[in-house]
């Protein structure tokens, strides 16, 4: 047990210097989506009926942190596993467990550190986060960033180059953000994509956090859902994430 | 006992797409390695010698055969397999951005090593392979010899009783790959048993023993020296303007058989010295150039193969 942690913890250890050190990923993963809520949530701020939409924005921005920085990072093992660390790590003595915990702890543990100083910029949208909502939140930005790190390793693990990681981030990760409830509530959307919304795990991600900031009532009349059942289904998808990862990881392929 | 058996080993990747045929890289290889030896796996690209790496590092599991290593069976117990044994691949396996230690302790964590046990190791491998005073600097700023170097200190962190290496010395200029050869008898000497592969013929030659493998097959097996010694006592190469018909004439005038290998006409016998007269003086005027030389591994190969090392054309 000891050498599971000793091993995971390296694993982790090892992506977050590697990572601080690269000052253009840290920067690639952090300012976009600020630059983003800036441009966006000032410039629909009038335009958006029924609330300031830089308030309504700062959630879907605090995701989209995560998801940046979770892909960003998992992305790596694509080129790892063919040639670098990650190889010696699949020869040593370790279950594959150890590695999946490592590298989705690794890139979890850089996506909630991007995440976090975003908060400190919530008074420009004249947000506050009572301080009873601190633990939820953090709870809820954790399940976030490892369901997003789970979801980014499962699919670097099943591609051989970096270039289809892109596509399948632009076709399939960027409008599942898209449509979580970041950019647009669903109550005025056609009826299929408010479906698609319901059945989005990440939506329950920006529906959590719209609860914890809007403590007095949500400015686009939600609270159809908890934030129990939010924090719920985004820890369950976590979950699913980490278990498909690690049978993902388990499977011999017997290709180099 | 034998430091690592193989026993029936075959090895097929599975078809990328539907229409596709899989490919059988290994096709039912036997062979030992000693304990102690330096063991030189050989061949062309695509001989199968990489995918023989791969199984032999525990990367993937061969898709039928036996393969143990120091009695332990790979398949029934591979975390056992993989203490015993140390890996440096190809590719580079270290992170150019974390400095020659940091690399280190991460390897060392993964095997379970920690603490002052772990420091120690970490200064004993670095003493070892020469970089003692280089422990603090990024991977980045050494050269491609000292990472070469850095990656053996890694494999041998745990002190592994087998060191599996795939072409340690390739995109190495010959200095430093003399130097990397001087590490690895020196780990040699202190007991540890080195199975590598390699496309080099001269280093092939450095091994206490070497495999040859071609399309999947084991075509040879033993000592360098032995290998050589089987072909005979000299190889003699002719040559000339119209080959097919000048070795016709050989085999009718002197009965003496030869073979067409990459333009020109190559005859393998005992005392070549004396055969070269003989033959100049039995075909005035036809022939160009006669070379004689003791038979190297590459004869070896071109004897058991009929092509040269790197080619893939048969011979008609």
């Amino acid at each position: 047990m000891k050498h599971f942690w000793l091993a995971s913890w390296t694993l982790c250890e090892r992506e977050l210097v590697r990572f601080l050190r690269q000052r253009s990923r840290v920067i690639g993963a952090f300012l976009p989506p600020v630059v983003f809520w800036l441009l966006i949530g000032s410039g629909l701020a009038h335009s958006f009926r029924g609330a300031n939409y830089l308030q309504y924005f700062f959630p879907g921005t605090i995701v989209l942190i995560i998801l940046f920085t979770a892909i960003f990072s998992t992305i790596s093992i694509i080129e790892d596993r063919h040639a670098g660390f990650l190889q010696s790590a699949l020869v040593a003595p370790l279950s594959r467990v150890t590695i999946v915990t490592g590298k989705v702890g690794g890139a979890a543990l850089l996506a909630l550190i991007h995440a976090l100083p975003f908060l400190l910029l919530a008074p420009l949208a004249s947000l506050s986060i009572p301080v009873a909502e601190w633990i939820p939140v953090l709870l809820l930005l954790t399940a976030l960033s490892v369901g997003q790190a789970g979801l980014g390793f499962l699919m670097a693990w099943r591609l051989d180059s970096s270039q289809g990681f892109h596509a399948i981030m632009n076709l399939f990760l960027i409008p599942m953000w898209l449509l979580s409830g970041a950019l647009f509530p669903p109550s005025g959307a056609a009826t299929w994509i408010r479906i698609v919304m319901r059945l989005n795990p990440l939506t329950y991600g920006v529906l959590g956090l719209q609860e914890c900031f809007y403590a007095d009532g949500s400015p686009l009349g939600h609270g159809t859902v908890s934030f129990g059942a939010c924090l719920a289904v985004s820890a369950g998808f976590a979950g699913l994430t980490l278990i498909a990862s690690i049978l993902s990881a388990s499977g011999h392929e017997g290709t180099v | 006992m034998n430091a690592v058996s193989v026993e029936n080993l075959t090895h097929t990747y599975p078809a990328k797409r539907p229409s596709k045929t899989p490919r059988q890289a290994l096709n039912g290889i036997n062979f030992q390695i000693h304990e102690g030896e330096i063991f030189g796996l050989l061949g062309p690209n695509g001989g199968g010698k990489s995918t023989l790496f791969h199984i032999l590092s525990t990367y993937f599991p061969p898709t039928r055969g036996h393969v143990e290593i120091f009695g332990v069976d790979l398949l029934r117990d591979i975390e056992a397999v993989r203490r015993k044994i140390g890996v440096v691949f190809q590719a580079p396996g270290l992170d150019p951005k974390l400095t020659v230690q940091e690399n280190l302790k991460h390897q060392g964590h993964l095997y379970g090593l920690s603490g002052e046990i772990l420091a120690r190791r970490i200064r004993d491998v670095l003493g070892r392979v020469g970089l003692a005073d280089r422990a603090g600097e990024f991977v980045e700023t050494l050269s491609g010899g000292m990472k070469r170097r850095v990656e053996l200190a890694k494999g041998l962190l745990h002190q592994p009783k087998l060191l599996v290496l795939d072409e340690p010395t390739t995109g190495l200029d010959p200095v430093v790959r003399r130097e990397i050869w001087a590490h690895l008898k020196d780990l040699q000497e202190s007991g540890a048993t080195i199975a590598l592969t390699t496309h080099l013929m001269d280093e092939a030659d450095l091994c206490d023993r070497i495999a040859i493998l071609n399309h999947g097959q084991l075509v040879a097996l033993g000592r360098p020296k032995d290998l050589k010694a089987e072909i005979g006592g000299d190889v003699i190469s002719v040559e000339a303007e119209d080959l097919p018909a000048l070795g016709a004439d050989l085999e009718r005038k002197l009965s003496v058989k030869s073979t067409i290998v990459d333009g020109m006409l190559r005859i393998e016998l005992e005392r070549g010295h004396e055969f070269i007269p003989l033959l100049v003086g039995a075909f005035p005027g036809r022939i160009k150039s006669v070379t004689l030389g003791k038979p190297s591994i590459e004869d070896v190969f071109i004897h058991k193969t009929g092509h040269r090392f790197g080619t893939e054309d048969r011979l008609p």
